[in-house]
């Protein structure tokens, strides 16, 4: 019994959301190797062999898989998934994109979004905007997943000392090609991995009060900045910050919500973050009631107030 | 050319559901049922792709139960022109779902088939992406834009980091996100005007589809409950808490 693991990497260095999944496929029960398929990869191929609890890094490399497409990086896991009982994939854009294109290839199930291996063939999964938590169990040969990387914690990245072995590159499908990518480029830790997260919500009332209102505070915390589904479909941040149930799942140690009502959909997407702190001029806000400590006040003078003190 | 879009029946979205008791499921009876919110994005999008002249006919299709007769003309008061209700008292997964859609897109073929990212019950996300797999098509999920253009498209998506935009041929599968479009009120008259539009209802039988659920679900549970916290009266309160009570800063 091996599991693979399907890294995230930019090809130099291999991406938190990889050390988490790695927890995953160990608490699977056997060996775990780690697939990383790129271009020009081979710094993350060894950044990916020194990862804790990590076998054997299979490194394939390749102008077809310089930008992660799903057809092209599906045919790669296809190629090797005959070896393995386990294939996981981070639940990242990346992952979601490619998993179901394996698991209908290999004419299995796939379990998304697991924050618990139970046994083998048993995990849990959150269903309903993380309202109930579902057992589920496949009887499927090859079990296909998406980690929820909240769920479990970062392997070590170093100790480890796998060998990195080559496969060849899978040939280019023909039927999608990258074209171009706006990808913002900050200083600030991943929204996903950060220790504390800033979030803002449709209460800053512009793109412009939301940088010059949470951007500071993100400073002094040196915290990610997130934003509720409302802020960014008001135009006031972009939508790879969005937090929630169809964005980007956080469990920060710190979060702190500023103006964010807290709609059920924000919730599941930061309710198991360690500690929550609302600031939020409505007492009767539904933020209030998951948050650790709640602020009865006007973010325009609070949040300042807070980046002050700090 | 054709478009077929995927419409699902979910719990509405402001429901917050209730694990049952016996741990067997969450409690839908008697809560209310809605098209999942990314699946009308889908029709949406196909409407104004129809709108603009790229598309010439929308098939909108659902798989479940009787019930997803309305989900379908609600499909059709936005504007898809006909239904296909796929028929079953089944509980059906992801990879059924893919294998129903695919035998209707080779029965049907479209041009373009347009699903929602995500259905916001089993919260899977995968349907579309099974589907482009088994009918060997091009995906393009989670997009913000897309554009036609011949037998091509260009499709921006939304990424980890930012935005992202590929080139697909087509035909290809595409899965919403929320920033595609904002979804048009169905109006009276176009709500009168679905009914009279055909809905055709097939078996999984009649598509040589076994949907039999792979996956068994052996519990539902409640999640893990926060413990209620305290209001802070002012700022220097929350960062005394904060430094010397939770020690995260």
């Amino acid at each position: 019994m091996t599991a693979l693991v399907i890294a995230e990497h930019d090809n130099a260095s291999i991406k938190s959301a990889t050390l988490n999944t790695v927890t995953a496929a160990v608490a699977c029960g056997g060996d775990v190797h780690v697939l990383v398929a790129g271009q020009n990869a081979a710094e993350a191929a060894k950044a990916a062999g020194q990862i804790a609890g990590v076998a054997k890094v299979l490194h394939a490399d390749g102008d077809s898989l310089a930008h992660g497409l799903a057809e092209n990086l599906a045919a790669q896991v296809l190629a090797i998934a005959g070896n393995y009982s386990h294939i996981l994939f981070p639940a990242t854009a990346s992952g979601k994109n490619t998993a179901p294109r394996v698991a209908a290839k290999l004419d299995v199930a796939q379990i998304s979004d697991i924050t618990k291996v139970d046994s083998p063939d048993t995990f849990e999964r959150p269903i309903y905007a993380g309202n109930a938590i579902a057992t589920v169990q496949s009887a499927d040969a090859t079990k296909v997943i998406t980690v929820r990387t909240t769920g479990f914690d970062a392997a070590a990245a170093s100790g480890g000392s796998a060998a990195v072995e080559s496969i060849p590159a899978a040939a280019d499908s023909g039927k999608s090609s990258f074209v171009g990518a706006e990808i913002a480029k900050s200083d600030r830790p991943e929204l996903t991995a950060a220790k504390i997260v800033v979030s803002g919500g449709r209460a800053l009332g512009s793109a412009e009060k939301f940088q010059e209102v949470m951007t500071p505070l993100a400073d002094k915390l040196g915290a990610a900045i997130g934003a509720s589904r409302a802020a960014v479909d008001a135009g006031y941040a972009p939508n790879d910050l969005q937090v929630g149930q169809t964005g980007k799942i956080v469990a920060p140690q710190l979060y702190i919500a500023a103006g964010i009502s807290g709609a059920i959909q924000h919730l599941a997407g930061m309710k198991d973050s360690k500690v929550i702190v609302a600031i939020n001029k409505d007492e009767e806000a539904p933020i209030f009631s998951v948050a650790d400590y709640g602020l009865v006040a006007d973010l325009f003078t609070a949040v300042p107030e807070l980046t002050n003190a700090l | 050319m054709k478009a077929l879009v995927a419409v699902k029946r979910v719990v509405d979205y402001n429901v917050k559901v209730r694990v049952k008791s016996d741990q067997t499921g969450v409690d839908i009876a008697n809560v209310k049922m809605s098209m999942n919110p990314f699946d009308e994005i889908a029709v949406e999008e196909a409407v104004r792709l129809k709108e603009k002249g790229a598309i010439t006919e929308i098939i909108a299709v659902s798989c479940g139960p009787t019930q997803c007769q309305e989900t379908l003309r609600t499909a059709m008061a936005i504007g898809a022109d006909r239904g296909i209700l796929v028929e079953t008292a089944e509980e059906l997964q992801p990879l059924a779902v893919a294998k129903l859609l695919k035998a209707l897109v080779d029965k049907e073929q479209p041009q373009i088939v347009i699903l929602g990212k995500q259905a916001i019950d089993d919260d899977a996300n995968q349907t579309g992406q099974m589907l482009a797999a088994l009918a060997d098509l091009p995906q393009a999920t989670f997009a913000s834009k897309v554009e036609l253009d011949g037998d091509k498209a260009k499709v921006t998506r939304e990424v980890d980091g930012g935005l992202e935009t590929i080139a697909i041929g087509l035909p290809a599968v595409v899965t919403t996100d929320l920033r595609l479009n904002e979804p048009r009120y169905v109006t009276l008259p176009n709500i009168m005007k679905a009914k009279k539009k055909p809905l055709e209802t097939v078996k999984p039988e009649d598509l040589g589809v076994d949907v039999a659920p792979r996956l068994k679900t052996l519990k539902v549970a409640e999640p893990p409950k926060r413990g209620a916290g305290i209001k802070v009266p002012d700022v220097a309160t929350l960062v005394d808490k904060l430094k010397n009570e939770a020690k995260v800063i």
